[in-house]
């Protein structure tokens, strides 16, 4: 017994080793907040459309659908690099891309939609900023997908990509039914 | 340069620096209680961009959203925790520069007084057994010492 009192250190370090390595495995998520949205009901909001202001977008419009919520802003430059890949999403038409345009109101945003493509099924304007509080962001671009449950069920931070797309979105979404179950 | 000399410049560096920290966030509460309340929950929400950043330092604009938010709540009577479960439930755990004891974190919390536990054993048993050696070693080493 006495001759293995020096594996007691050696244990000690492997535990710590094996602590430390899965801290380091997991550190490139580092920064990137865990939603607490996640598994949870979409936040509640009733904005103005941003492309028709007397309009508003309302959460309970989208009920009873799967939806893809993007939050973005012509302020930030990793939404414009996503631009294209979204252009791309709304062609394939899988599933209604809704934007949230957050805190633009002193830019541009229909000038650039004019000049770049319009991605989205429909747009709502947080001016604000307090539907993103409710919504957790922290950054955009933010995107999230919800079920027809009205449940979030992923959440990606940073610009889309087609491969963010096809291995965490398209992969979550329910196979297509055709013809479409509501409409 | 002396010590007076250094004091003044250090004085000065400090009243310069005041107006600068204060201009991050320009709020005012109504009343002393809740202003104290307000820099106390500004000062312990992490800024969830600028990350090793609470909200009250921070200049970017989510955490004046934030502040605003916490400042509305408190005008609206809200309680501390009401302003931190809020937070909580929008960004998670990771807000609170203060963690909440939880289930999931409770080793974090609970391991530095077992490893003061362990550390106490060893050396009172270290300092036991060296202990019973002092009479038998005495004799031995000071005849060592002694040419």
């Amino acid at each position: 017994m006495n001759r293995l009192r020096f594996l007691i250190p050696l244990g000690v370090f492997g535990l710590l080793a094996i602590v430390l390595a899965i801290g380091i495995a997991r550190s490139p998520d580092k920064g990137t907040i865990v939603s607490p949205l996640l598994g949870k009901p979409a936040p509640e909001f009733t904005l103005p459309n941003l492309l028709d202001a007397s309009q508003t977008v309302k959460s309970s419009d989208l009920r009873g659908r799967w939806y893809v919520f993007n939050v973005w802003g012509t302020w930030c430059f990793a939404c414009r690099e996503q631009h294209n890949t979204l252009l791309e999403i709304k062609r394939q038409a899988v599933v209604p891309l809704i934007g949230m345009d957050w805190k633009d109101a002193e830019n541009d945003p229909l000038g650039y939609l004019q000049q770049s493509g319009n991605p989205y099924d429909v747009i709502a304007a947080d001016k604000d900023g307090r539907a993103a509080i409710d919504w957790g962001v922290y950054g955009a671009p933010e995107t999230f997908l919800v079920n027809d449950q009205g449940i979030v069920v992923y959440k990606y931070v940073g610009a889309m990509t087609r491969q963010v797309w096809e291995k965490e979105f398209l992969s979550r979404l329910p196979p297509r039914q055709e013809p479409e179950p509501k409409s | 340069m002396n010590r007076s000399g250094l004091l003044t410049v250090m004085l000065a560096i400090l009243v310069l620096c005041t107006p600068a920290a204060q201009a991050v966030d320009p709020t005012q509460m109504p009343t002393p209680a809740l202003e104290q309340r307000y820099l106390a929950l500004t000062h312990e929400l992490r800024c969830v961009q600028c990350q090793n950043e609470s909200i009250a330092d921070s200049p970017v604009d989510i955490a004046a959203d934030l502040r605003r938010q916490v400042r509305e709540m408190l005008l609206a009577g809200k309680t501390d925790d009401d302003v931190r479960n809020y937070m909580v439930a929008r960004y998670g755990e990771f807000i609170l520069f203060r963690p909440r004891m939880s289930a999931k974190n409770a080793w974090l919390w609970l391991t530095p007084g077992i490893l003061i536990l362990v550390g106490a054993f060893v050396a009172v048993r270290i300092i036991s057994q060296r202990s019973h050696l002092v009479p038998q070693d005495n004799e031995p080493l000071e005849e060592d010492i002694r040419p």
